[in-house]
């Protein structure tokens, strides 16, 4: 029904599609290495040498240990494991948990449930540009913190938190730092032993790998227990056969991005310049919502002021180009952005005129230059 | 077909099997058929269960089937403040409201068409049972559905020609068992869907436990007119004119005819009941009602005769209608004296077939005695 070829992808941060080496390398994989990593035939050894070639590859990319690594089924699941596990393993020192009100889903529903089974959340605000007030975070510490979780790099805004500052205040300090690092793992240059990070959720599809694969950094000697029981695999961290295809897929996704970040970054830089300029060149009436020299170059949250997101997500849609707005709710339609909220208060506009445009490796000019003539017809 | 191309029509999609065959059958007749549900209500329950989520699932999986898109647009605000807050108000006035009239006249035909205009529609479709016909001069005209037991232009009455004018009714022409068994040819998810019953935003659920949420409920007397005490009320909202079910009254020594409501004072908080399904205190000679609205000009005059319904799926009945001059209110004399003719329900008239439009009905009357019905 859609003619492919007319259709604009402008949605990479919510997933990317996949390269085509990464393709290749997974249909290798499902086709002749089939046996069960935990077998103690050759097909389990063959496998096992696979998958533990991708747990180097991945950990040498973020500065980690091969067992620091745990493959787990995405980002979700990472930052499930390191909230709700952190969490009760360090309960005995504490109950006070810090974590900004911007995160992703995957860590503000685990923090729900904790704060029902008594644990205290404090959520830091953002500012106006979508920055974290690192002095803010630091007055938020205190005796009985046991755990902070922040992200990285923002989902819906792009804007990069100051996780080596953190870290580094941290570490002196007996208590768990994860960072969400879904969206910053990829285009920004992680080193874990650096930024001293003991926790870090990563996913291979916004790299432009398979969905449904990811790994939870855990820093050496940090003991909490595993999420999923069951079987031995992943040092006993992660019960669960491991999804081989998915983790050689994953790592060749990481090979394809080590080789080729400072050029997939220049390019979004390029692209988002021509974005700006072909807006303004339309004069179309818009703004930007954040601080672009604060945030990764892909993502783009823009608001117009006299357009309903969710009416303009569908007339784009309509015409064959795909972004995105706030998050889905129930029964599919769009609910305001918490993140636009923190950044902006309860009240603003900007919460349900907004969307995110995000861009990526196959993204080109002259999909930026339709966008924007679509969008002068519409806005 | 191939003018149809150019057409696009956004077909409010519920996941019933109604709207679904009505997405089926224009994309069939090669519109650009684009489906759009609409989120009215938030029913989200302490477990997280909606039944706005499964629905959309419904719409999502037959808008694949067909190979239309779709998506789902949030009309709770809207909804709120057209549909129900007019629902509590009414309930306030100790009326019996019709939010089906509302929600469409608000609604799918007010909120939603406009959304979809902005979407380039054309035209919207919804799968009521109900005909649109335009003539020579361009005037479109509302006809029942030709399922005379599906007939649903009693809940449209309210339309006016501007909305007409954009509106597509497909399954007008057809009765429910062909619409099911399209359905089931093209093995649509939806094809053997129960058909949802009573007021969208309450379901299945208890009608008194729903609207004891959000207004006191205030017990009193119910007596006869005689000033006969025969027990107590729940609270005057929850009983309407002419029903018989829940008064908790048995046959007395004279007779052993059944209770039925026959009247309500507001004011002073009675419920009244008499007995026999034809108790006096039922019947209407005349109605009076406001908020008359037409289908388009009908050049009646301000005196005519009609068919009218004062209920949805009664047997129509013949009428003189007398209009103010802003023709926006009506005196209704009934031909023969009519059977609870309940404030706040629909009175909608008829040319035959053709619905002319309709009103809310105030006040009914026994020759010129105001019938204590509030």
């Amino acid at each position: 029904m859609i003619n492919m070829t007319a259709s604009i992808y402008l949605d990479y941060a919510a997933t990317t599609p996949m390269d085509i080496s990464v393709i290749e390398k997974m249909t290798d994989t499902m086709r002749n290495h089939y046996g069960n990593a935990s077998s103690i035939h050759q097909y389990g050894r063959n496998s096992k040498k696979l998958l533990e070639h991708a747990r180097k590859t991945v950990a040498e990319y973020i500065n980690a240990l091969p067992e620091e690594i745990i493959f787990t089924s995405g980002g979700t699941e990472s930052d499930n494991t390191a909230i709700l596990m952190g969490a009760h393993a360090r309960s005995d020192r504490g109950r006070h948990i810090i974590t900004t009100a911007v995160e992703h889903e995957a860590v503000l529903k685990p923090l729900k449930r904790l704060e029902a089974e008594g644990f205290e959340v404090t959520y830091l605000p953002v500012g106006i540009t979508g920055e974290l007030d690192f002095e803010h975070f630091k007055e938020a510490v205190r005796q009985d913190t046991i755990l902070v979780s922040i992200m990285s790099v923002n989902n819906e805004v792009g804007t990069i938190f100051p996780i080596e500052k953190i870290g580094a205040f941290l570490s002196e300090r007996d208590i768990l730092f994860h960072t969400d690092a879904v969206q910053a793992f990829g285009p920004l240059k992680i080193d874990v032993k650096k930024a001293k990070i003991d926790l870090l959720s990563a996913s291979a599809h916004k790299i432009y790998g398979p969905k449904g694969v990811g790994f939870l950094y855990k820093r050496k000697n940090i003991a909490i227990p595993s999420f999923m029981l069951g079987g031995n695999q992943e040092r006993k961290q992660r019960a669960g056969t491991e999804n081989l295809p998915a983790i050689v897929g994953f790592e060749q996704a990481v090979c394809h991005m080590k080789a080729n970040r400072a050029q997939f970054n220049q390019h979004a830089v390029n692209l988002r310049e021509q974005l700006i300029y072909e807006l303004n060149h339309q004069a179309i009436n818009f703004q930007i919502n954040g601080n672009l020299s604060q945030q990764v170059p892909h993502i783009i949250n823009l608001y117009f002021p006299n357009k309903l997101a969710e009416q303009l997500l569908i007339q784009l849609d309509l015409k064959q180009i795909a972004v995105s707005a706030g998050s889905a709710c129930t029964a599919g339609s769009i609910k305001p952005s918490h993140v636009l909220q923190s950044m902006y208060g309860d009240q603003s506009d900007r919460l349900m005129h907004s969307i995110r445009v995000s861009m990526g490796a196959f993204t080109t000019e002259k999909d930026i230059k339709d966008f924007v003539k679509v969008l002068k017809e519409i806005v | 077909m191939e003018q149809n191309k150019k057409t696009r029509i956004v077909v409010g999609m519920s996941g019933g099997v109604d709207s679904s065959v009505t997405a089926l059958l224009l994309k069939e007749q090669g519109y650009d058929v684009v489906g759009i549900f609409m989120k009215n209500w938030d029913d989200t329950d302490e477990s997280g269960f909606c039944t706005a989520t499964q629905d959309y699932e419904d719409v999502a999986a037959v808008a694949e089937q067909i190979g239309i898109p779709y998506y789902s647009v949030n009309f709770e605000k809207e909804y709120w403040d057209k549909v129900f807050e007019y629902f509590l108000e009414e309930h306030r006035q100790g009326r019996t409201p019709n939010p089906d009239v509302m929600c469409n006249k608000e609604i799918k035909f007010k909120a939603f068409l406009n959304y979809a205009l902005t979407l380039g529609a054309d035209y919207v479709a919804t799968g009521h049972y109900a005909q649109v016909v335009r003539d020579n001069n361009n005037v479109v005209h509302l006809l029942r559905g030709v399922d005379a037991n599906k007939d649903q232009t009693y809940f449209l009455n309210q339309l006016s020609q501007d909305q007409l004018q954009k509106a597509m009714f497909p399954l007008g022409a057809m009765s429910k068992s062909e619409v099911r068994k399209i359905a089931q040819d093209a093995h649509l998810q939806t094809a053997n869907k129960k058909d949802s019953t009573g007021i969208c935003f309450i379901g299945e659920r208890d009608f008194k436990e729903f609207l004891m949420n959000y207004l006191p409920a205030q017990p009193g007397k119910m007596m006869t007119f005689d000033g006969k005490e025969m027990g107590h009320h729940d609270g005057l909202m929850y009983y309407t004119i002419g029903q018989r079910r829940g008064l908790g009254i048995g046959g007395t020594q004279n007779s052993n005819d059944p209770w039925f409501v026959v009247g309500k004072d507001l004011s002073q908080n009675i419920l009244y009941v008499g007995q026999g399904y034809h108790n006096e205190h039922l019947y209407a000679t005349k109605l009076t009602a406001e908020k008359i609205s037409f289908t388009h000009d009908i050049k009646k005059g301000t005196t005519f005769k009609a068919q009218a319904q004062f209920r949805y799926r009664q047997k129509p009945v013949n009428v003189t209608v007398i209009l103010n001059d802003g023709q926006t209110e009506a005196e209704v004399y009934f031909d023969e004296p009519a059977r609870a003719v309940t404030p706040g329900q629909s009175i909608v008239l008829y040319d035959e077939n053709e619905c002319l439009g309709g009103g809310t009905i105030t006040a009914a009357y026994q020759e010129d005695q105001q019938l204590q019905y509030i």
